[in-house]
């Protein structure tokens, strides 16, 4: 048992990682009504493929992934202020932001 | 090497336990709050990992700004949150199917790969020796990946000027200061100097 949990290696992290995306999916379902829940859960995925990036680059000595993490937080940034401006919008015109009633654009 | 791995086990049980809260929690404030919670332990997870920088950027972009324009939102929408969760209940099954095969499928990946010797030959960029993390990284971003830091740039740019455009409103009725209008006034247009004799008034 303990050498499973020691020395931490790239397992962990990548287990780590992959633990927290799964838990953003799962929000996801939980939350499906809620759209700021959602963008939540979509934080958390990109956080566990940041983790997974920042373990790779440490674990094989390669500063691209640290690089790549930066341009990662630069999108979700990004994604998050375009999608809580919409949602703001949307609030604004409709009075609500339950997923089932954003459904003007179905054909 | 035991008290970092112990970190380890501390910084990601929190983590996890926190996320498991954001996507629980009934209250959406409660959520932001726990979002924050989980970044500021992945940020230590960062550290342990010696990507302080990146965990610095990650304190300041993701609890800084994220974090706190998601607070902003939920505090501001007037929504009865608990009707929203109405009816969740019934997608947990398939949620919980779904994050099953995901997570096993993750794991199957993640316990069963492994490098191959070629790997030190092909690293993009090595990390040099003798430099800390904060000024390795600087000499990369500002040379090899100028373009792509660049682009990032500009994409914070388009989505600034993107969520402006979309939550600008212009409001009838409001007072504003219109400088092109006070320019054109000339003393003319508004003042008229008359002679009052001394008893008469105006």
């Amino acid at each position: 048992m303990m050498d499973i949990l020691f020395p931490i290696g790239i397992a962990h992290y990548l287990t780590l990682a992959g633990i927290l995306f799964t838990l953003g999916v799962f929000g996801m379902f939980l939350n499906r009504k809620n759209v700021i829940v959602i963008l939540m859960s979509v934080e958390l995925m990109l956080l566990a493929v940041n983790i997974n990036f920042v373990a790779f680059s440490a674990f094989l000595d390669d500063l691209a992934g640290q690089v790549f993490t930066m341009f990662i937080l630069t999108v979700a940034a990004a994604e998050a202020a375009i999608g809580l401006a919409i949602l703001v919008v949307f609030f604004r015109n409709k009075g609500t932001i339950a997923v089932e009633d954003i459904s003007e654009l179905k054909g | 090497m035991i008290i970092s791995g112990l970190a380890f086990y501390f910084f990601a049980g929190i983590l996890l336990l926190s996320a498991v809260l954001v996507i629980t929690a009934r209250n959406p404030v409660h959520s932001v709050l726990f979002l924050i919670l989980a970044f500021f332990n992945s940020a230590g997870l960062f550290i342990l990992l010696g990507a302080e920088f990146v965990g610095m950027i990650m304190v300041i972009v993701y609890v800084g700004a994220v974090a706190v324009l998601f607070l902003f939102v939920v505090m501001m929408l007037d929504i009865s949150f608990s009707d929203l969760r109405k009816g969740a209940m019934q997608y947990v099954p398939i949620g919980l199917i779904i994050g099953a095969v995901l997570l096993f499928e993750l794991i199957a990946v993640f316990g069963t790969w492994s490098l191959s010797d070629e790997k030190i030959a092909n690293l993009g960029s090595p990390t040099p020796e003798g430099v800390v993390n904060t000024e390795a990284l600087g000499r990369v971003i500002y040379t090899d990946y100028i373009l792509a830091f660049q682009g990032a740039g500009l994409i914070l740019f388009v989505a600034m000027v993107g969520s402006i455009v979309l939550t600008h409103r212009r409001r009838p009725g409001v007072r504003r200061q219109s400088v092109a209008t006070q320019h054109a006034r000339k003393p003319e247009d508004v003042l008229d100097v008359k002679k009052v004799t001394p008893g008469t008034g105006i």
